[in-house]
């Protein structure tokens, strides 16, 4: 209960107003550095543009003047290669320096700063992602979809792959972006500063549901961190009720809850499923009314989305709803 | 239409006396005229119309065609704006977003933005070379038939559902058979290796157009930068284009044959696919900008009253650009998980790709602030291209810095830059251009009032639409998404930017009606309405069909210019010189001095481009439905064109008199 309190508390995206911008409230080593050049380079760029801008102004405006003074006439007119010489020579200082400092923010974000402690693997799936933390043996590992928690302060090893077509992890808040490739595994790193609520998405064109494919990272205090982890290892109480049932028939041929008899793996692990903030890859708030939606129009929320439309009438619906929201 | 701009027609009915009365500075006298008429005229009818080899009807024929696929593609903008206006909308299903990104950017990047450029080289080269036509006429009549077949190609699709939906890009594996089942890839592989054979064989015929089809005298040093750029596109386009064919060719075999280049369970790789077409990719992006930038370098001067600042530089850079570009391609791979250290390399190279861009800038500043300037409409649009260009360029500097790249590729950021560099220095450019030489094309002015309409609709537009996009891309808005949560804080910033769009195709669309009612009735221009120094204007407007009457010989690089510049004694002499009327013929000159060296014979009307075309078409379209008897008898057909193409000629008399007009 005291994981419940602890991820209800958080505040989403650190900024709520741009869950996706990471230009501002950054939240981790990687992007705080990155959003430091991206600012130098954007004002460069917008200090270059103001001052093309004036020059061409003023060039037309003395261009206006001389053809007023001297008449609709051609002329050979000398001194304009100064302008080349001075342009160039002045572009290519400011050139060198933010190449070079580019050089120096790449090497500060390509690696952690210190050794990662912990390692998750995250496969991409048309359209959602696998979740996979590794633990000291591997009987500690466990998988859960769509939701990543992390410890504050602590940086990640993240192991990218992808079981089908190209997509790409990216957490804006807290680091740069890398692909998901099948058939090669990217390996990348990041670490939170501040506990939160970040929004991750798909950042590489991956067919019909590219829009939609989302997920949610908590960074957490380590301790709360830990404590979420034993919890999280230990498999579902089995439950029983007429919701369980209905989704050892209609839900366990494609969908794991460990605990229980259902074992499938085409779709999500929904063990502690109720603990995600979303669902579908953050299509829907994992409130009892988004279950209720996701489960009565599958394929109008999420087209194209490999589960089906799987056929209930609402008591049994309702009871499915019920029965999602103890896998806690 | 082309009719109307190539043939000439009387004048009366129009409005005003000629802009520039005077004739034209190469003379066409009248019984030369008519001798020379008879032998280049095409034939009337069906025949004439499907069988012209004449470089300028095939030049406007290009362009109204990439015109029309413009259209197209602006009304899919259009479209997927009204869908991305607000949060959540359903204007459009998933599935018809992707098909119309994808397409859009097909219909852009292939059959809109080179070949609009293709059009104005076809038309421009042999004017201001000097020559009559281009080194290979039906070579030249097929490029723009295999063109407009692979753009039908592709386009049928459209009605059908079935348009690529991958992204122009077509990243495997999503491409693959196993995740796009449908026909709709197979028609994007087939159709660009289509549109390879037509680039391809049209950039062959410029390169040896420059070589060899120049007026005496025409050395390097006086090329107009339009022929530099070309020149470099071209041959930048015969080494690039492979790769995309190759791809694109290996991609066809892995979903239809069952091979597994990209296959990851056959041992294929992905990124192989990433690496060819952006091999390909990167430099085609400067192919379909270099001659468009060498439009405003030549006309940008006529506007200003003096010649180019830096010709030497700016023509050097525009190869550097070229040279360079061949390194970037890794920049459109930042996130691929490639090592640090080879990223790096592609980083520093697009960082130093902006010096080449750097010089052109300035040389055009520098141009503006020395030279005498016409307010003209073409000086807005090129002085416009001189902004948006550098906007474009400096948002791909922060796209060069791998580390920030790691954030911005795959957001609006990057859907911004690409536009302001596309539309900012191709079609910004092309539409001063049309402005500039569609005098020269139609012996017409268009009308500098509504143009500066044009300009302000356009111009704002623009603005309006794409500026906010980098935005929209630094607060995180990723590309390809057919739609957004309103919880994203992309609302406002999406419905200002489809405004945008609409205020931008409001100018497109007054363009247009500036053109229709310049060719119905604009004020006659005369040979050279703007005072301009290239060969293109010495001539009549539109220009009689054998361009030169009298083959000119150039001693500078401003012909019409050199009384006023006053550079030297040497004087380009138009009203004397060779008078090749023995037969359709034209000069050919050595490679590098520019020499007289041969007579060439020309060759006349002919189906056989057209036919070769509609047997290519013919047996592209068996390969997309896998009949193999139709694509044998298209094969066949195209083996058979070829060998009547080859057949033999009669050799030419080894020697020949020449008569010299005095």
């Amino acid at each position: 209960m005291k994981r419940r309190a602890v991820l209800a508390a958080l505040p989403l995206g650190g900024c709520a107003a741009q869950p996706l911008g990471y230009m501002t409230d950054t939240a981790g080593h990687a992007a705080d550095a990155i959003s430091q050049i991206g600012w130098g380079l954007a004002i460069v760029s917008i200090i270059v543009v103001v001052l093309i801008a004036a020059l061409i102004a003023l060039a037309i405006a003395r261009g206006r003047q001389r053809l007023c003074a001297e008449g609709d006439v051609v002329g050979r007119d000398y001194g304009g290669l100064s302008w080349i010489y001075w342009g160039v020579g002045l572009s290519f200082p400011v050139l060198v320096a933010l190449a070079v400092w580019t050089f120096i923010v790449t090497r500060a974000v390509a690696e952690p700063p210190r050794p990662t402690a912990l390692t998750i693997e995250v496969t991409a799936h048309r359209w959602w992602w696998e979740v996979r933390y590794r633990g000291e043996r591997p009987v500690d590992d466990f998988v859960a979809a769509n939701h990543l928690v992390v410890p504050v302060g602590v940086p990640v090893r993240l192991v990218l792959t992808s079981s089908d077509v190209i997509h790409d992890f990216w957490v804006p808040k807290i680091g740069p972006k890398m692909d998901m490739i099948p058939g090669k595994t990217n390996v990348t790193w990041i670490e939170a500063d501040r506990a939160g609520l970040y929004r991750g998405q798909c950042a590489e064109y991956c067919g019909l549901e590219h829009a939609r494919m989302a997920f949610t990272v908590a960074a957490v205090p380590l301790v709360d961190f830990r404590r979420w982890r034993m919890a999280e290892q230990r498999p579902q109480d089995p439950g029983g009720g007429r919701g369980a049932t209905i989704f050892a028939s209609a839900c366990a041929a494609c969908h794991a809850v460990r605990g229980t008899d259902a074992a499938g793996i085409y779709g999500p692990d929904l063990t502690h499923f109720a603990s995600r903030p979303t669902i579908a890859a953050g299509v829907l708030p994992n409130t009892v009314a988004g279950r209720v939606k996701w489960l009565a129009d599958t394929q109008g929320v999420k087209p194209g989305a490999a589960m089906p439309q799987v056929p209930l009438d609402p008591a049994d619906r309702v009871a499915l709803v019920q029965y999602l929201g103890t896998l806690r | 239409m082309s009719a109307i701009l190539t043939s000439p027609r009387d004048r009366q009915g129009l409005r005003g006396a000629p802009f520039d009365p005077k004739p034209p500075a190469s003379p066409n006298p009248p019984d030369i005229a008519e001798r020379l008429e008879a032998l280049w005229r095409e034939a009337p009818g069906p025949l004439g119309w499907f069988g012209t080899v004449d470089h300028k009807t095939i030049g406007i024929r290009y362009i109204i065609t990439s015109f029309v696929f413009l259209i197209l593609g602006g009304l899919e903008a259009l479209v997927m704006r009204i869908q991305l206006a607000q949060p959540n909308a359903t204007t459009l299903t998933p599935e018809q977003y992707n098909q119309l990104f994808s397409l859009h950017g097909v219909t852009m990047i292939f059959l809109y933005a080179m070949p609009v450029l293709s059009g104005f080289s076809n038309y421009l080269w042999p004017l201001m070379l000097g020559s009559r036509d281009m080194a290979f006429p039906r070579l030249n009549a097929l490029s723009y038939w295999l063109f407009l077949g692979a753009g039908i190609f592709l386009y049928a699709s459209f009605p059908l559902g079935a348009a690529p939906d991958g992204g122009w890009f077509g990243y495997v594996p999503n491409t693959g058979r196993e995740f796009s089942p449908g026909p709709n890839i197979d028609i994007y592989t087939l159709g660009l290796i289509f549109l390879g054979i037509s680039t391809t064989v049209g950039a062959a015929n410029f390169v040896v157009t420059l070589l060899r089809m120049r007026a005496p005298g025409m050395s390097v040093n006086r090329l107009p930068i339009l022929i530099w750029g070309t020149l470099t596109a071209s041959i930048a386009n015969l080494f690039a284009v492979p790769a995309v064919s190759l791809a694109c060719l290996m991609l066809w075999l892995d979903r239809n044959q069952g091979t597994h280049f990209f296959d990851i369970a056959g041992g294929g790789q992905p990124l192989l696919w990433q690496h060819l077409f952006w091999l390909f990719g990167h430099p085609w992006v400067y192919a379909i900008v270099l001659p468009a930038m060498g439009m405003v370098s030549d006309a940008l001067p006529v506007h200003c009253r003096r010649p180019l600042v830096g010709y030497t530089l700016v023509a050097t850079a525009t190869v550097a650009t070229m040279v360079v570009g061949f390194g970037v391609w890794l920049h459109h791979m930042f996130a691929t998980g490639l090592p640090v250290l080879a990223l790096s390399f592609f980083s520093a190279a697009s960082f130093v790709i902006a010096i080449p861009s750097a010089v052109s800038v300035f040389s055009w500043i520098a141009t503006i602030y020395t030279g005498r300037v016409r307010l003209t409409v073409p000086f807005l649009f090129f002085a416009s291209v001189i902004l948006l260009f550098v906007i474009g360029g400096v948002s791909g500097v922060m796209t060069a810095s791998l580390a920030f790249d790691w954030q911005l590729t795959d957001t609006y950021f990057i859907v911004a830059h690409l536009h302001y560099v596309l539309i900012g220095i191709n079609l910004f450019a092309v539409v001063g251009a049309i402005y500039h030489w569609l005098p020269k094309m139609s012996g017409r002015m268009m009308d500098e009032r509504l143009g500066r309409w044009v300009f302000g609709f356009m111009f704002l537009g623009f603005n309006l639409a794409f500026l906010p996009m980098h935005w929209l891309g630094l607060i995180g808005m990723p590309r390809r998404v057919w739609t957004y949560g309103a919880d994203m804080g992309f609302s406002t910033t999406n419905l200002v930017i489809s405004i945008g769009a609409f205020v931008f195709a409001i100018g497109i669309l007054l363009f247009l009606i500036n053109i229709a009612t310049a060719l119905r009735s604009g004020r006659p221009a005369g040979p050279d309405p703007w005072g301009a120094p290239t060969l293109e204007w010495a001539i009549s407007s539109p220009p009689p069909v054998y361009n030169f009457a009298i083959i000119p010989m150039v001693a500078s690089r401003h012909p019409l210019w050199e009384d006023a510049l006053d550079e030297g004694a040497d004087r380009s002499r138009l009203a004397t010189g060779f008078l090749l009327d023995n037969g359709k013929e034209t000069l050919g000159v050595t490679p590098l001095d520019g020499e007289p060296d041969v007579i060439l014979k020309m060759p006349g009307d002919t189906l056989l481009p057209f036919a070769l075309s509609v047997a290519t078409l013919i047996l592209f379209s068996a390969l997309l439905f896998r009949n193999g008897w139709i694509a044998a008898f298209g094969g066949a057909a195209a083996i058979l064109t070829l060998i009547l193409w080859f057949r033999p000629h009669q050799a030419p008399e080894a020697r020949e008199k020449v008569r010299i007009y005095e």
